[in-house]
């Protein structure tokens, strides 16, 4: 029996201190010196073990805070109060909210899947992918608990075209030719990041990581070539005329970016290398013409569509464009309206925040999805784009240790994987290639509304 | 001295003053006395909420959970202006913000906090009727016409009633006073106090409360008659015996804030005691399994239930499912095999422990699950032999009613009493040993944070005030019985479908 996947994850400390969502504030002011201060009695010790760090000028104590109140409501004199840190309210963007970075951080320390108290807090639904929410079938499901299971979730996927077909001659031997593939233990690629503080630190990084989880990591080719060893790992992303020209022995799939000759190259690249797969990158969008390209480049036998949104999961440079969920809908629906989805294989990046958006991409109709910026806040990164504007890195990305970096990423990765199961042992789906398009598995908030609450309230009138 | 022993006792349903038990309360706003203070004592005349108190000939810590802000402190009779060496401060609590989140909001918060001290809605601006989740319940008003349709109506006459049991099968014939129980939580998510607090002033109520998955615990003994066992699939504590003591058996197939996973006890919170009743190790992790491994099919399903009527001929059945897309289809099989309740448990509802991706992500809400099975069973023709209890979020006098306008016939509520025992929402109860402040733990030490009758008698507080907000909410629809309500959406209205929805404020007569 083939040995399970597993990813071994470990504690891995930050090299700058956590920003925390909430402060204690301590007056002194009036302090009555209780002879049973209520500092003393904290559950959590911290007061006790609090200590000021003056590698980085701050106090821990608001990290070891659980927000319990009791100290608050415990000093007679009202001395001590809780606040939500500014810095933290400032973290991230419309996508990368700072819960969001707050958890990842969480995750890429620890390498485990978040479990909390009391029922969730947060908001009813939004935009995106937290207009989904993925079902449970109460009565037809396979046995299973939880992660912690014996039963096998297999979340392997194949990359690369599919006959529809196999044709075999009177002898009973194969006469179509198989196109090659490349098979992952897991539906989640390390994708090019769209900003950051990088050096080849970091990219050693990502790459050590993706090696050892198994999966792929896609890169420019000029950074490519630093890792000669690891180059079945990299997926090289390249213009036309250089697919044409340039040495790509050693890797497994390389990557064209969609232009004016892209299509010719295709060919190109797999006359020179007739076992590589060839993936096209464009623009996710739902155009007729972006539609219509696809179609065209599976005629021309690409073997991965890569479709990427922009950073906040959005069609890329289109006003009030659609969600990423709404594209890959769409293409999924296109392909299968040809005929033709089994052919070629999906891959869909930009967006991808949390462990849930793998599912729910995935449910849309992606085959699998490629991670950017969860990578870089793995690395500490605080999604404040300084980079960008040519500014300093506030956590000195660049400047990190490799195997820092790759046991954050593995542990990150770790955590999802583990969500992941967790949410297909809910649907009972035991094979992460069954996800793909799986509508039926998925409930989105329009529908629900549209069942309910549109019946009820729509014909009123206010 | 008379020595009653309360832990057998059902208490009476009376509204008793039952302050916080940690030094001050947390209210929305601070009232600071400086030192400058004489102790004149005048802002204890002046105060129309009765914040500040003498003790002796001194002024006491001002209750600042009572006082009514800014708004009302800055007027010319009252403290701040009238105190004789300028020695008040009121102003916004700045610790406030950083409370609850955006179903349980800061207001939400102490607005519960207040009916469990008082027994009364806040006389503030707390809102207390809806959260901060933008959705759902709280996107949704309801519609008060201009004038009561029925000005005499009694209000002290009008029915909250509901009856659980629409079979007419000859089983237990019960009808709880008020349409709401206790939903099930474990010995071991809970301390036991905290169990019989709920247990007591449900009791007090007349209505019921489930054990959760953790075992059926001696103390709980005396309460049999208002007790629902949960059979979940753990299967801790499940015996003849435990089956037999009761007048309702629970089956929990599945859990809303987790669907699709067993109950999660981590190591830390399985002590002693909890070992013992769970009959498994200390310090172990315990996970139940999921589904039943006895059920895989509707014929299974019946097959249990038919089980449980065998060894207990006159309890009640109740199903308790989550709210997956076919949640219709749940519920009209478990009709079918026959239960007596669909205990509809929403995605938003409460836990002890659950991964976050399965709390956010996995089933439905419940606003969209209720109208959904209440529409089904009516056209199925079978609505009115079952009873439909909604669960899952369920916060307010104002998200029951909700519920019930959508389709329920009752409500299950577990957070809510937590909150009424001072749970801050801080989501720490997994861990460790368990909450800090000694609702959701069995370590001895933080259980020994809250006294019984104290915990009784806030969530009997809590119960009155949301009965009395149930009669004022169903005397200003013209409804002389809650279940005159079951299904009439005509009563709410959906900020996104209306334009201007006048305000639903009930607060006039009962603060």
């Amino acid at each position: 029996m083939p040995k399970k996947y597993h990813i071994d994850v470990q504690p891995v400390a930050n090299r700058f201190p956590v920003i925390g969502r909430s402060g204690i504030i301590d007056w002194g002011e009036g302090c009555l010196k209780c002879a049973k201060c209520v500092k003393t009695e904290c559950v959590y010790g911290v007061y006790k073990n609090r200590s000021f760090s003056t590698s980085i000028m701050s106090d821990t104590i608001d990290e070891f805070c659980k927000s319990c109140f009791r100290c608050v409501q415990g000093c007679p004199k009202r001395l001590i109060h809780k606040t939500i840190n500014p810095e933290w309210e400032a973290l991230g963007d419309k996508l990368y909210r700072p819960e969001i970075i707050s958890i990842t951080w969480e995750q890429a320390a620890t390498g485990k899947i978040p479990v909390s108290g009391a029922g969730y807090g947060g908001k009813f639904s939004g935009s995106g992918f937290d207009s989904m929410w993925t079902d449970m079938s109460e009565i037809v499901r396979p046995t299973r608990d939880g992660i912690h299971g014996r039963e096998y979730i297999s979340t392997v996927v194949d990359l690369g075209r599919r006959l529809s077909k196999l044709e075999f001659d009177s002898n009973g031997n194969l006469l179509s030719h198989v196109p090659p593939s490349v098979r992952i233990p897991l539906p989640i690629v390390f994708d090019v990041f769209p900003f950051g503080d990088l050096s080849l630190n970091v990219w050693s990084a990502v790459t050590s990581a993706a090696s050892k989880l198994g999966t792929l990591v896609f890169m420019p080719y000029e950074v490519a070539i630093n890792f000669p060893e690891q180059s079945t790992s990299i997926v090289p992303l390249l213009s036309a005329e250089k697919a044409a020209i340039y040495d790509l022995g050693g890797f497994k799939i390389i990557e064209l970016v969609d232009g004016y000759e892209s299509g010719e190259s295709i060919a190109v690249a797999k006359k020179r290398y007739p076992d590589v797969l060839v993936s096209v990158r464009m623009e996710a969008k739902s155009s007729p013409e972006s539609i219509r390209r696809m179609l065209e480049y599976n005629s021309l036998k690409a073997d991965i569509i890569h479709y990427v949104a922009d950073e906040g999961g959005y069609e890329p440079g289109v006003d009030q464009g659609l969600h990423i969920k709404d594209v890959i809908k769409e293409i999924n629906v296109g392909l299968l309206k040809e005929g033709l989805r089994d052919q070629v294989t999906v891959i869909v990046s930009g967006g991808i925040a949390m462990a849930e958006h793998v599912t729910k991409a995935m449910l849309c109709g992606a085959n699998l999805v490629g991670v950017d910026i969860p990578l870089l806040i793995a690395l500490e990164c605080r999604v404040c784009r300084n980079c960008r504007d040519g500014l300093s890195c506030p956590v000195s990305i660049s400047g990190i240790n490799p195997n820092w970096g790759t046991q954050r990423i593995i542990n990150l990765i770790g955590a999802w994987h583990n969500q992941l199961l967790e949410m297909m042992g809910a649907m009972g789906i035991r094979e992460a290639r069954r996800l793909r398009g799986e509508r039926g598995r998925v409930m989105f908030m329009e529908d629900l509304e549209n069942d309910t609450f549109a019946q009820l309230f729509s014909d009123r009138i206010s | 001295m008379d020595y009653r022993n309360i832990w057998n006792e059902i208490p009476k349903p009376k509204v008793e003053r039952t302050p916080s038990r940690f030094g001050r309360a947390l209210g929305k706003y601070t009232v600071r006395v400086l030192d400058s203070c004489t102790d004149c004592l005048k802002c204890v005349a002046i105060c129309p909420q009765n914040v500040f108190e003498a003790k002796g000939n001194r002024l006491a810590p001002p209750l600042d959970q009572l006082c009514l802000g800014p708004e009302c402190a800055k007027k010319p009779n009252r403290c701040v202006r009238n105190c004789p060496v300028d020695a008040i401060r009121v102003g916004a609590n700045p610790s406030s913000r950083a409370l609850g989140d955006f179903r349980w909001t800061p207001d939400l918060l102490m607005s519960v906090w207040h009916m469990a001290e008082t027994g009364k809605l806040p006389a503030n601006d707390l809102e207390y009727r809806i959260g901060a989740s933008d959705g759902g319940f709280d996107k949704l008003r309801l519609r008060f016409p201009k004038n009561p349709p029925i000005p005499d109506l009694d209000k002290s006459k009008i029915d909250t009633s509901i009856p659980l049991n629409k079979k007419g099968d000859g089983r237990f014939d019960i009808v709880i006073p008020i349409p709401v129980y206790g939903g099930g939580m474990s010995f071991g998510s809970i301390s036991q106090i905290t169990m019989l607090s709920r247990i007591r002033a449900f009791a007090a109520w007349g209505s019921f409360t489930c054990t959760g998955e953790g075992g059926y615990p001696e103390a709980l003994y005396p309460f049999d008659n208002h007790i629902i066992t949960q059979v979940a699939t753990g299967l801790f504590g499940v015996r003849e015996e435990t089956i037999q003591r009761v007048k309702i058996v629970e089956f929990k197939y599945a859990q809303g804030a987790k669907p699709g996973l067993g109950g999660h006890l981590l190591g830390p919170k399985v002590t002693e005691a909890v070992a013992r009743i769970r009959e498994t190790v200390p310090g172990s992790s315990l996970f139940s399994p999921f589904p039943f491994h006895s059920v895989y099919s509707v014929e299974d399903h019946k097959k249990h239930i038919d089980w449980i009527k065998a060894i207990n001929p006159n309890a009640l059945v109740s199903v308790k499912v989550s709210t997956p897309s076919d949640v219709d289809m749940v519920a009209v099989g478990s009709y079918y095999a026959g239960a007596h309740i669909v205990h509809l448990d929403g995605s938003y509802g409460g836990t002890g422990a659950a991964p976050d991706v399965a709390k956010k992500n996995i089933a439905m809400p419940i606003e969209y699950a209720i109208p959904k099975v209440h529409n089904f069973l009516v056209n199925e023709g079978v609505r009115d032999s079952i009873t439909l209890i909604a669960s899952g979020g369920i916060r307010t006098a104002f998200d029951i009613v909700k519920a019930i306008a959508l389709g329920a016939d009752g409500v299950v509520t577990g957070t809510a009493e937590l909150v009424a025992l001072e749970c801050v929402r801080c989501h720490n109860c997994e861990s460790g040993r368990g909450c800090a402040r000694g609702i959701a733990t069995t370590d001895l030490e933080l259980v020994g944070l809250m006294e019984l009758g104290w915990g009784t008698q806030r969530i009997i507080n809590m119960l009155s005030c949301w009965r009395d907000q149930l009669r004022e909410i169903l005397y200003r629809l013209g409804l002389r019985s809650i279940r005159e309500l079951v299904g009439k959406t005509e009563v709410l209205a959906h900020l996104d479908y209306s334009q201007s929805i006048p305000d639903d404020d009930i607060r006039s007569s009962l603060v």
